[in-house]
């Protein structure tokens, strides 16, 4: 699985990130840590609130993840204090709990991503790479690219090669999720709060039949496969 | 029994019983006293009075004869039966004639009334012991001295008279009062008592049978309950609340029982299908490619274990009481629009026929994540059980009908023809023998039925022909705003 998630880094997209980790469970933080560095990025640990806290207004870190109960101080309260003096380092919370109001009350926090223990490691692996600030400059681009695929968000049109591709709402949504985060893995549970906007693990299969959907609107007729499925993990949109 | 009568003074109506006696009490003694002195007061007034008129008529006497008139008058007054007290005596305090033989020394030194009833004796009244032995003469002497009050008179010629009259009436009185007053207390007390008893047994029994109810509901006895003896009063009140409480807890430990029961054994089988895969591949696997395969299969299975304990969690917490926080506005239409929109193409996969039929936007109280997932549950049953039948079609209606807003999920599958399997469908792990077959963890309808109750509706189950139709039912949403 990490092999797996961590192979795919030879994408131009792709920057090591660095990464703190807040997180009281010693072998737990060990194990993030060793899986941050295999997928190529740096990760520096803290097992207490306080100590997290003076280390993210220390360091420059790419994206924080951040366990919600943590000694000394809770990691709500390291999120709001950071918020407070203007840190704006991208937050993934990590949490015990995990039901809708606790994910709303950590996000409204100031955390950007919630995630409930136990978690598929590709799963954090992909959020918090869709969360690095390095990488999230695309909100501001009307046109999305890859290769020959063109998505203008303003007209709603999807054009391959030039020719225009017909697109249901809900499939250019999904499209344009897919190429915002171009050549970062998107998970299926991302998928589904992000194109649909629920929160809940939809148990079958129901975001790869949209997603082949999509992607047999989008290849058909084309020589080069655009959108690939990442075993494991989820999907990845990448030209060539 | 003397611990037993320690037991009852011990509870609250003894005490109170107790309490009440001794007020009572207090207020008694101190209105017989009252009385007492004041009927006293009365008498002594009417004494006095009495003492007047006498001195009066003797005063008329002395000026019409002198002297010798007032002491005839006298001695005739002292002879009749039940006189009066009259005395005459001369300057020095010696007695020279009336009815009084004795009197407490002093009496006649101060002028006017006796400020204190004294002591006397009648004159003739000692003659009857002369003859007994001096010890029981003395005796019997202090015996028959009586209290009187008096008026002391100085004639001009310094004679002294005393006319006075005997406190027996009154003495008596007070001695008939106080005797009355010892009785009543007496009887109050004894009464007191009795009832103190009876009442302290009474409500001692009652609360010995509780604690006897509780210990055994406390040693195991989870079925037992506290007695209610129908009389409605307040320990029927407390008992039945108890006992509220007691079936509460019961169907939490049931529910808490269950859980770990189906944890045991829904949780091990895939536990030991993980253990055996992974033991197999290290058995067995040759080249990586197995073992990749291998760790992939165990990755699989423990997704699966989390997705049944994340529904156990959520299972649990929503039947605790999920916090009303997260309620608000949710149009179902929407939400049915958005679940069918995200399973058709899945359902259209394995050849189903998924169609939604909405009206306008139809607003519960509710929480929008959880609805949606009970509603995707029921939708994936559905399509998964319907999948092999003849033209298998799927339909989710949303109609407005009496109760509130019917959300139901029709199918065209085999169905659960059996009224008491469908009862069971929506319990717990239940996955019935038919669809043992099926993946899914057998908490899909459970769930959706935890959030029916959370949401204050109800999820019904019912035969069509054929298939089945899975009915949330909501109730009608509060009016405001």
């Amino acid at each position: 699985m990490l092999a797996n998630a961590g192979g795919n880094g030879e994408t131009a997209y792709k920057t090591s990130m660095k990464i703190l980790v807040i997180e009281d469970d010693r072998e737990a933080a060990d194990y993030l840590s060793k899986a941050f560095a295999e997928a190529g990025h740096t990760a520096h640990l803290a097992t207490d609130g306080e100590t997290g806290f003076a280390m993210a207004e220390a360091g420059d870190y790419d994206v924080m993840v951040v366990d919600r109960m943590l000694p000394r101080r809770d990691g709500l309260s390291v999120i709001a204090g950071l918020r407070a003096r203007g840190n704006a380092t991208p937050v993934l919370i990590l949490s015990a709990l995990g039901e809708v109001d606790d994910r709303v009350t950590g996000l409204r926090a100031g955390g950007d991503d919630y995630l409930t223990k136990p978690y598929a490691f590709s799963e954090l692996l992909a959020r918090v790479e869709v969360l690095n600030r390095r990488g999230g400059t695309r909100e501001v681009e009307t046109v999305y690219r890859a290769g020959d695929l063109e998505l203008d968000r303003l007209s709603h049109t999807v054009k391959r090669a030039g020719r225009e591709i017909v697109l249901q709402p809900r499939e250019f949504r999904l499209l344009e999720y897919l190429m915002r985060h171009a050549g970062q893995v998107v998970t299926r549970t991302m998928l589904l709060e992000n194109v649909w906007d629920y929160h809940f693990d939809p148990q079958t299969n129901v975001i790869d039949v949209h997603v082949s959907r999509l992607r047999s609107k989008i290849e058909k007729g084309f020589d080069s496969p655009l959108l690939h499925t990442i075993r494991g993990a989820g999907y990845m949109l990448k030209a060539g | 029994m003397g611990r037993r009568l320690l037991a009852i003074m011990n509870t609250t109506a003894a005490r109170l019983s107790a309490l009440y006696l001794i007020l009572f009490s207090i207020s008694a003694v101190f209105l017989v006293f009252y009385m007492t002195s004041l009927s006293v007061r009365m008498l002594t007034a009417q004494t006095q009075e009495t003492i007047n008129e006498e001195v009066q008529g003797l005063a008329a006497a002395y000026q019409r004869g002198g002297l010798p008139l007032l002491v005839r008058t006298i001695e005739r007054r002292a002879r009749q039966p039940g006189a009066n007290l009259y005395l005459i005596a001369d300057p020095n305090g010696r007695i020279l004639s009336g009815n009084v033989e004795s009197l407490e020394p002093g009496v006649l030194d101060i002028e006017g009334w006796t400020e204190k009833p004294f002591s006397y004796q009648r004159f003739g009244e000692s003659g009857a012991e002369r003859g007994a032995a001096g010890q029981a003469q003395r005796a019997g002497e202090t015996e028959m001295r009586h209290a009187a009050l008096a008026l002391v008179l100085r004639l001009p010629n310094q004679m002294i008279i005393l006319v006075g009259r005997d406190l027996g009436e009154p003495e008596r009185f007070r001695a008939v009062v106080r005797r009355a007053l010892m009785v009543a207390f007496g009887m109050m007390g004894v009464g007191a008592l009795l009832i103190w008893y009876f009442v302290g047994r009474r409500a001692l029994k009652r609360i010995d049978s509780v604690s006897e109810a509780s210990q055994r509901i406390m040693d195991g006895d989870l079925a037992g309950r506290l007695p209610v003896s129908g009389a409605g009063d307040e320990f029927d009140r407390l008992s039945e609340s108890l006992n509220a409480m007691l079936t509460r807890i019961a169907s939490l430990n049931e529910g808490l029982r269950q859980v770990s029961d189906n944890i045991a054994h829904d949780l091990k089988t895939p536990l030991t299908r993980l253990r055996n895969r992974a033991e197999a591949a290290l058995a067995g696997a040759k080249d990586p490619a197995e073992y990749r395969e291998a760790l992939e299969g165990t990755i699989a299975e423990s997704d699966q274990l989390i997705r049944t304990f994340n529904a156990i969690l959520m299972i649990s917490r929503l039947e605790a009481g999920y916090s009303t926080e997260a309620l608000s506005k949710v149009d179902l239409a929407e939400l049915v629009r958005d679940v069918v929109e995200l399973y058709e193409p899945a359902a259209e996969e394995v050849g189903v026929i998924l169609e939604a039929e909405t009206t306008g936007p139809e607003t519960v109280d509710g929480n929008r994540e959880l609805i949606a997932q009970a509603l995707s549950n029921i939708v994936d049953n559905s399509i998964k059980y319907s999948a092999g039948a003849a033209e298998p079609r799927v339909r989710v209606r949303l109609a407005r009908e009496a109760a509130g807003l019917r959300l139901s999920v029709d199918d065209n599958g085999p169905g659960i023809p059996d009224a008491a399997d469908r009862q069971r469908a929506t319990e717990r792990f239940v996955r019935l023998e038919k669809s043992r077959s099926q993946p899914g963890s057998g908490l899909g309808l459970s769930l959706a039925k935890a959030v029916m109750r959370f949401h204050g509706g109800r999820l019904d189950l019912d035969a069509r022909d054929p298939g089945l139709s899975v009915a949330m039912v909501f109730p009608d949403a509060k009016e405001s705003g």
